[in-house]
């Protein structure tokens, strides 16, 4: 069973925006939402390094503790996903998630925030797969049409990947061992975690008293 | 007289139009489709057939590896 992740590598990304823009195109996001993002660290430094941001859909993911309508859900594949027509636009997701993606539409007048929208490793939502419905709330399902996020297809420097965690791994550990640098995967531990992270302490096993 | 206390009852009830509220009972999720369900469409890749786990999962590997710009300088 695959397992979708997302790799960024930074030693290749060059801040040119086309997985926004291939975002925003594909799925017809509406103005002000933004679902992926580039950041650059030390912009304009010697150095300087970039990284596109979106949903990472962790293996744990903390949108999905904290939403108080349990309006998420992860598929088979691991893809986290959340339904619209149950999500209130609380905003609780927002600040549990430590990439920032819950994105918040303004909707109507007074500045009224709608309901989250975020990455959906375009995989849709919970409308029949490639529906108008879907569509409409939720953008593309390439997924179900056997193909894998836009941002990560169009990356012209193939800094980000999409798809199965063991191919991606495979993938960047090539690159990795030919470049000699760079073996850094930022987010990685923070989405899907490391072998000892989250485990509760060992404990200590008392010794025994002598007599 | 009576068309005075028709305006007065009108524009004493006229604020109340915004007292009506939405019904607020709790919609539960929806279930989701598989990934692998889907209907033929005309942005189906190239050489899959949907509607196949197996399928599905052959096509999604294939698809990452040609992220794999080594596969194609070997």
């Amino acid at each position: 069973m695959a397992r979708m992740k997302f790799i960024c590598d930074a030693e290749r990304c060059i801040e040119c925006n086309s997985c926004v823009t291939a975002c925003k195109a594909e799925h017809d996001v509406p103005w002000g939402v933004n679902r992926r993002r580039v950041v650059t660290l030390n912009d304009g430094v010697p150095g300087e390094k970039s990284i596109s941001v979106a949903c990472m859909h962790c293996s744990d993911a903390p949108c999905m503790a904290v939403c108080p309508v349990d309006c998420f859900y992860r598929t088979d594949e691991g893809v986290v996903l959340h339904d619209k027509d149950v999500c209130i636009g609380c905003g609780y997701c927002s600040y549990a998630c430590p990439f920032g993606a819950p994105q918040f539409p303004t909707n109507g007048t007074f500045g009224l925030r709608g309901k989250m929208d975020k990455c959906t490793f375009c995989a849709g939502g919970p409308e029949a797969n490639g529906s108008d419905a879907e569509y409409e709330k939720y953008g593309r399902n390439r997924l179900s049409e056997g193909k894998l996020p836009a941002c990560a297809e169009m990356c012209s420097t193939k800094a980000l990947l999409g798809g199965d965690g063991d191919v991606l791994a495979d993938i960047f550990r090539t690159r990795v061992l030919n470049r000699g640098k760079g073996s850094e995967v930022w987010g990685w531990g923070t989405a899907y975690g490391k072998p000892t992270q989250g485990m509760p302490a060992q404990p200590v096993p008392k010794e025994p008293k002598k007599s | 007289m009576n068309r005075v206390l028709l305006i007065a009852a009108v524009a004493a009830l006229a604020p109340l139009a915004a007292c009506t509220e939405k019904v607020q009972t709790a919609t539960p999720r929806k279930t989701d489709e598989k990934v692998w369900q889907s209907n033929d469409n005309t942005f189906t890749a190239a050489g899959y057939k949907a509607g196949d786990k197996a399928a599905w999962d052959d096509q999604s590997r294939a698809r990452a590896q040609s992220q794999n710009e080594y596969v194609k300088t070997k």
